[in-house]
């Protein structure tokens, strides 16, 4: 992984000094340990700004939508399928996307790393498969694949669905892991259990809005949290209120979920959202066979019609 | 102080419909508690937010007079989720009142000057409270010549519509009442946009001649150019500017255009002012 | 001034005591997550003076995420129909205990917008008013830290009624003010240091400032005009990877918009004051659907120009930010203000 970006600048200089694109969209370094920052460059003497490691999280395909240019974009597994669901929306055209395709073998989630680390991290230092963390007089090896994001951990869609240039070989898919083992966790809660364990999940909850507005799926002009005739959704932190919000936001995104894990990265109080849109995501599976951002040739269960759709009220 | 979120209690003493597509309603508001009404003093061109308990606030120019005693008048048209709420409501009805806020037209600079005022559609709320006040006997003989170009799409939709008909009569102001189009045969005034009837009828701007210039963006963009070329400088030409607004005292941070709140520094700048600041309204 | 020293093993009964003059508003570190947030002290809990930083500063204490300010019933059968009340409020003394310097001064900022020569909002200023403030030096900065380049700094006492200073086993008290004294005597905690420790206060704070590496300068930022740096082509880059999710707006001590709205339950309602941020699309947006800064470069621009620039030039007293560093932390997609505040000074 340390070794793509220099096929990755490659690419992208290529690609903007022969105008197949206006603009290419990825990330340059950050002012933080553990950050980067997504970016453009439309110079092509600018791609050596260009960065990419395990801080990569961020789920570039949100950047598109109502893009009119021609767009290179740094996807990796999960950001494709995003792409594949925003071309299917229609968000943005085939033809306007070229797409350098990264395969991933996770992402590093800085609150574990905090959480491993005594006082502030001042510097991050990334090998193959481990990093070297520093803090105060201090500093640890970790073992990137103890510290990946909880969706990469799970992820069986490592290497790029759709692309049009790979920035390297592809890696091998992860076996035998089970996917949903977080979610049947809280299923075999009883109920009491379960009420407990989503009320106390959503207490930090401020209605920041940070999980809908880094989802590339949630690009409605207006949130049915903003519509005001009629008003679904109040403004305060009313519990009632905050539960709507998650409940129909995942529902919202079932079926085009690709656990790309922005959402929860995003949350400034650390709320594992994913508690939400994993369920659905273990649902749509099991109900119709349905994995998000495949294919550009099948639209999503919840937007179509089967003779043999299994629900009653249809028959 | 007065706690500033608080409205004044008021009754809907009278609704009148003001334009032929009945998109607009005159609202007569009496104050329920004695001693609001003092309170409630205020200067053509300021605004106040009506409150209407359980749908929201809005803030609507005050088309009555400082010189009308015993009540107060708002024309609002009916575009969101308060505002269609209004215009079902009754007489009798009790709601709000919160103001009056934001600065005013510049009364003491336009002492002893010519006053042009340029109107459009129903942006005319405030442009009517100033006219009344200027006209009232105390108060004409502080102004030089008083011309007036008001305009709207047709007869029907032009707002207080015997009052313009009362001043045209009248000797001590120029009235330039014009429709975008009709086809009443007994039309009497001018037909044509306001940009151009300015051209024709205003006065030449000069030191002692002022604008003030109220209307929808459209009319305002095409209105600027002209004035310019009669001769008004950007420190003469005063207008009046919307935005969304919810406390409407300069604190929620919503309205500002650069470091001026357009409910508390505004809603009247002139055009050299806002020459020096985003356009973000 | 009097510099009084406390020793930690007294400081919990100290704030027992004061419980029953105060109520008390401190630190608390969720276990779990070890992040640190403001919350009222109740059933013994101490506030953790050792936490780093709170997540979300205590701006909460006077300006809540959501506050009843009026209250209304719709029920036409009640004499009050449609007539709106002031609700009961609790202002009774509250001590804000283990607030760091930068955040007192953040509370400084907010006034200068809730308490305006024509203009007074009383549940802000009311909920000002009741708090005494007994701050806690950041004796060890953290690299996200510059509040020495604004009005403020580790040891900076503004805003303040008490500074206490982390001295090993105790804790030296400078009492900046009566409330301050008043406090600490309802503590019983009111023996005086001895006299080297007025310099050993002086000496920690030296260490401290000289800590702070991170600077931001806005000097030429008030040289030039609005529109020079509104219509600088330096926002597209700095806005492009900003999401508008608001998480900034909220973290943040000195940012202040809010909303106003009406919830009406059955035929009682309340009129709330909420938490807003100019980062949300809606914010400006008319009814007619004419929206003033409808891209997300408007509003991005924005934020930062009204911290650095229009605040800068309307109060000409530093600008809106007091450097705790909690944006740069919690944007998830790194936006750094001390980049920005940089390119704005040398446009």
């Amino acid at each position: 992984m340390l070794g793509y970006i220099d096929k990755i600048q490659e690419i992208s200089e290529r690609l903007l000094k022969d105008g197949s694109v206006d603009m290419i969209i990825g990330f340059r370094k950050g002012t933080v340990p553990l950050m980067n920052e997504p970016c453009f460059i439309k110079d092509p003497a600018d791609v050596k700004t260009l960065v990419w490691d395990s801080n990569c999280g961020i789920n570039l395909a949100n950047y598109l939508t109502g893009r009119k240019e021609k767009v290179g974009i740094i996807a990796k597994g999960c950001d494709t399928r995003n792409i594949v669901t925003h071309i299917i929306e229609k968000n943005i055209d085939r033809d306007q996307l070229t797409v350098i395709g990264v395969p991933c073998k996770g992402m590093v989630d800085r609150h574990k790393v905090a959480s491993l680390v005594d006082g502030e991290i001042t510097d991050v230092v990334e090998s193959e498969d481990a990093i070297l963390v520093k803090s105060g007089n201090s500093q640890i090896e970790l073992k990137k694949s103890d510290v990946l994001q909880q969706n990469c951990s799970v992820c069986v869609h490592r290497n790029p669905v759709i692309c049009d240039e790979m920035a390297a070989d592809a890696v091998d898919e992860q076996t035998g892991i089970d996917r949903f083992a977080e979610v049947s966790k809280v299923e075999s809660m009883d109920t009491d259990e379960k009420w407990q364990y989503f009320e106390d999940l959503l207490a930090p909850c401020i209605r920041c809005y940070a999980c809908r507005n880094a989802c590339p799926l949630c690009y409605c002009p207006t949130c049915f949290v903003d519509e005001n005739r009629p008003q679904w959704v109040g403004k305060t932190l009313d519990p009632t209120d905050t539960r709507t919000f998650h409940f129909l936001r995942a529902y919202h995104c079932a079926g085009r979920c690709t656990d790309c894990g922005a959402c929860v990265r995003a949350c400034p109080m650390n709320i594992d959202v994913r508690a939400f849109t994993k369920k659905l995501e273990k649902d749509v599976f099991e109900l119709y066979g349905w994995e998000a951002g495949l294919s550009l040739d099948e639209r999503p269960p919840l937007d179509t019609f089967k003779p043999d759709d299994p629900e009653e009220f249809v028959k | 102080m007065q706690n500033p979120y608080l409205p004044y209690p008021v009754r809907i003493d009278e609704i009148e419909v003001a334009t032929e597509d009945k998109s607009l309603k005159t609202f007569k508001f009496v104050f329920l508690n004695e001693g609001d009404e003092d309170k409630f003093a205020y200067k053509a061109g300021q605004f106040a937010e009506l409150s209407i308990p359980g749908k929201g606030e809005i803030p609507i120019g005050i088309a009555s007079s400082p010189v009308e005693k015993g009540f107060t008048k708002f024309t609002v048209n009916r575009a969101g989720l308060v505002t269609t709420h209004l215009h079902n409501m009754k007489v009798g009805d009790v709601m709000g009142l919160r103001g009056p806020l934001g600065n005013w037209y510049p009364w003491e600079l336009l002492e002893g000057k010519n006053v042009l005022i340029v109107g459009g559609g129903f942006a005319f709320t405030t442009l009517r409270s100033s006219i009344v006040y200027m006209l009232d006997p105390e108060n004409r003989s502080k102004f030089g010549n008083i011309d007036v170009v008001y305009g709207a799409r047709s007869p029907g939709m032009l707002l207080y519509k015997d009052e313009l008909v009362a001043w045209e009569k009248r000797d001590d102001i120029n009235m330039h009442i014009t429709v975008d189009g009709t086809d009443d045969p007994d039309w009497k005034y001018n037909v044509g946009f306001v940009p151009p009837v300015t051209e024709e009828k205003a006065p030449q701007g000069d030191n002692d001649t002022y604008a003030i210039v109220c209307g929808p963006p459209v009319m305002i963009k095409f209105t600027l150019p002209v004035l310019e070329k009669l001769g008004y400088s950007h420190d003469h030409i005063i207008m009046s500017l919307e935005n969304r607004m919810k406390c409407g005292f300069g604190m929620c941070g919503r309205c500002n255009i650069g470091k001026e709140f357009v409910c508390k520094d505004g809603p009247v700048f002139t055009l050299e002012e806002l020459n020096r600041t985003p356009k973000e309204y | 001034m009097k510099v009084l020293q406390i020793n930690k093993k007294d400081w919990a009964e100290g704030l027992e005591k004061a419980k029953t003059a105060y109520r008390l508003f401190g630190p608390v570190t969720d276990k779990k997550t070890n992040f640190s947030e403001f919350k009222e002290l109740i059933d013994g809990t101490a506030p953790d003076m050792e936490a780093s930083d709170t997540r979300l500063s205590p701006k909460a204490i006077a300006f809540p995420p959501s506050e009843v300010i009026l209250e209304y019933t719709t029920d036409e059968a009640k004499d009050d129909a449609n007539l709106m009340n002031i609700p009961e409020k609790d202002y009774s003394p509250r001590a804000v205990v283990g607030i760091r310097p930068y955040d007192a001064a953040a509370f400084l900022i907010l006034k200068k917008n809730f308490d305006t020569p024509e203009y007074r909002d009383p549940y802000w200023c009311d909920a000002y008013e009741a708090c005494t403030f007994i701050g806690l030096a950041v004796t060890k900065p953290d690299a996200l830290d510059f509040s020495t380049s604004t009005k403020s700094g580790p040891f900076d006492e503004s805003g303040l009624d008490v500074l206490l200073v982390d001295d090993g086993d105790n804790y030296l008290a400078k009492v900046i003010s009566d409330k301050g004294a008043a406090f600490l005597d309802a503590a019983g905690v009111n023996g005086a240091a001895d006299d080297s420790a007025f310099s050993r206060v002086e000496e920690l704070k030296k260490a401290a400032e000289e800590d702070i590496k991170s600077t931001v300068s806005f000097d030429n930022i008030g040289k030039q005009s609005i529109l020079d740096l509104y219509e600088s082509d330096m926002w597209e880059d700095i806005a492009f990877a900003c999401i508008n999710c608001g998480t900034c707006t909220y973290v943040c001590p000195t940012c202040w918009c809010f909303d106003i709205q009406d919830e009406t339950s059955g035929q009682a309602g309340q009129r709330l004051k909420c938490w807003d941020s100019c980062m949300y699309p809606l914010f400006t947006v008319h009814t007619t659907g004419h929206n003033p800064r409808d891209t997300k470069v408007h509003r991005v621009r924005q934020r930062f120009m009204h911290k650095l620039k229009y605040f800068l030039d309307k109060y000409e007293d530093g600008i809106m930010c007091v450097g705790c560093g909690r944006c740069i932390r919690h944007c998830p997609v790194n936006i750094d203000i001390r980049k920005v505040c940089d390119k704005m000074n040398n446009n």
